[in-house]
């Protein structure tokens, strides 16, 4: 029996192989190098993202399907990998100086940050249940250990405690499904289960399975009904992990969500349309109205983030091109602004000041007028004001909802955008119309400021010229 | 021939008993034992699955199940070790630091 790899794959695989390779030698030359001495681990973990990148943009424009048809590089999964590479290179460039604050041991963070990429790359480029599960555990428990990395702190640890409890339930439950499913159509390849399932008649077993894999899909994104470790992870885990998990996992899991609803239950669509309706309007309105009440800046862009989830799933919910296509450039939008409101947090987070209240905000523009600045304009676009990035991702969210007829869908995120504005922009009132209570020191870092700048004019660019990312969104999108 | 529906009804069994252990156990070793169960009851399902379809995918991805498993279950009881040195305690109700 030959078994040799053809080179094929090899290519193929290229991009996910160095990035292991990457995370792993981490690992050791944090080993070599004196403790406080970790900064090569930053640049070390940047060129192997860079190197990466490359390869993902030299297989750019293919599409090669290798181990069985379990794996596939196509124009959609590199569009994905390529948003990965920037978030990962944004929260690199903005945790140093929180780390050594915090006395968290870097070398694990980088190592980390580059296996979850890893995880991520593998869900995104997955076409069989199997490699989808791989993909997602590997992101999963990555980030159990990554949310409990200052474990000396109880917060910290209860974070990581509460993500492993119910991130392995849904990882189970979403497992049942995929078992009902396999015995159903006796195969695990999405498209083959396509195919058996738009045969032919409704299949009461394969109905359950899907509603299982739903949820537990749902779980993942933290979406309504079933957010509730979101908050409590989010506020107990270090900001730039906070950052990093609260775009990079959720839009790894949008993209497998998109590739196994369209591609594997593209025949049932009819019944997870329905489910799916319901947990984006519900998911919507969670994320409005208890950000309201949150007095912890952390916790608010935790619901902020549920929030999001349930105009993405509006896309989902849609499910044609251009709802692909608005799910796709609403993920790289989110990603950025949220990482960039996340770094004025980071920014705050120095020896005296935790940065994680709403009260440390106020009045930041009389004693740090570009900070404030910064804040004004993520939150602008958070809650989706022009002429910033994210009223265009809305936008063409809403009206791929309103060219598939769901008029009631666009009408109830625009609602609900109103509500959560006001969360919004009482951050702004904060910063600009309060008197400052105490001097605050900033923690600078010449990573920060690049991350923060790249963010910010990302943000306000593709507000007035979206048409590179989205001419580029809408060439990846998934073909059948 | 023991029959298909026998396995299945003895998975979906030790599932719900899985689902209501994580639900209703305040000790958190039992819930890792509980997701273990929850595991376990779908790797029945693929090998059951799998011999009747007579299609090996269902017992490879059983091994895959079972591998990653033994990692989530290390990083689970690291995890209890690192909450038991904060907090004395491994008990699911006095984790409230956060609102739950």
């Amino acid at each position: 029996m030959n078994m040799s790899i053809p080179m094929e794959s090899v290519i193929a695989l290229l991009p996910e192989m160095i990035v292991a390779t990457f995370g792993c030698l981490v690992l050791l030359f944090d080993l070599v190098l004196p403790r406080g001495r970790k900064s090569p681990l930053a640049w070390f973990s940047l060129a192997g993202v860079a190197l990466a990148a490359y390869a993902t943009w030299r297989l750019s424009s293919q599409t090669i399907s290798v181990f069985a048809d379990t794996f596939q590089v196509d124009p959609y999964s590199n569009f994905f990998k390529l948003v990965f590479y920037v978030i990962v290179v944004l929260t690199v460039l903005m945790s140093r100086a929180y780390m050594q604050q915090d006395r968290i041991h870097i070398g694990e963070f980088y190592h980390f940050v580059l296996l979850v990429l890893l995880g991520m790359m593998v869900m995104v480029s997955a076409t069989d249940l199997m490699t989808v599960y791989m993909g997602l555990e590997l992101v999963s428990i990555c980030l159990y250990v990554m949310a409990a990395l200052k474990r000396y702190d109880s917060r910290s640890t209860e974070a990581g405690l509460k993500y492993f409890i119910l991130g392995s339930f849904s990882s189970a439950v979403l497992l049942y499904g995929m078992s009902l499913v396999y015995g159903v159509t006796g195969t695990t390849n999405l498209a083959a289960i396509g195919a058996f399932l738009s045969q032919g008649e409704t299949n009461s077993a394969a109905t359950v399975g899907l509603i299982l894999m739903v949820v537990g899909l749902a779980f993942k994104v933290a979406a309504a009904p079933f957010h509730m470790w979101a908050p409590d992870v989010y506020e107990g885990s270090p900001t730039p992990i906070t950052a990093f998990m609260s775009v990079g996992p959720k839009a790894a899991a949008f993209a497998v969500t998109l590739r196994v609803l369209l591609e594997a239950f593209g025949g049932m669509k009819s019944d997870w349309e329905a489910i799916l309706i319901v947990l984006a309007v519900l998911t919507m309105a969670v994320g409005a109205v208890l950000a309201l009440v949150q007095t912890s800046i952390k916790r608010m862009l935790a619901y902020s983030s549920v929030g999001h989830a349930g105009y993405a799933l509006i896309g989902v919910v849609v499910g044609d091109s251009l709802g692909t296509f608005a799910v796709m450039y609403y993920l790289a939008v989110y990603a950025v602004m949220n990482l960039g409101a996340f770094g004025v947090l980071i920014m705050l987070r120095s020896a005296g000041l935790k940065g994680e209240e709403l009260d440390d905000y106020k009045g930041l523009s009389r004693t740090h007028p570009w900070a404030a600045l910064f804040m004004l304009i993520f939150m602008f676009s958070l809650a989706g004001i022009p002429p910033t990035a994210g009223f265009i991702a809305k936008l063409y969210i809403f009206m791929s909802a309103v060219n598939a007829g769901h008029i009631y869908l666009a009408v109830a995120g625009a609602l609900l955008a109103a509500v959560s504005a006001f969360y919004y922009i009482r951050v702004i009132v904060m910063m600009y119309m309060k008197e400052p209570e105490a001097q605050q020191e900033l923690t600078l870092t010449t990573g920060l400021k690049v991350a923060l700048v790249f963010s910010m004019l990302f943000v306000l660019i593709l507000g007035v010229y979206p048409e590179p990312l989205a001419n580029y969104a809408q060439l990846s999108i998934l073909q059948f | 021939m023991i029959p298909l529906s026998s396995y299945l009804v003895l998975s979906a069994v030790l599932f719900f008993i899985g689902v209501v252990g994580v639900l209703m156990r305040r000790s958190i070793i039992v819930v890792l034992l509980s997701i273990e169960l929850m595991l376990n009851a779908v790797n029945i399902n693929f090998v059951a699955f799998s011999h009747y379809l007579e299609s090996i995918t269902g017992q490879v991805f059983v091994f895959f199940t079972l591998t990653v498993a033994a990692a989530e279950v290390a990083v689970g009881l690291a995890l209890l070790i690192a909450i038991y040195r904060n907090r004395r305690t491994v008990n699911v109700e006095e984790l409230d630091v956060m609102k739950w």
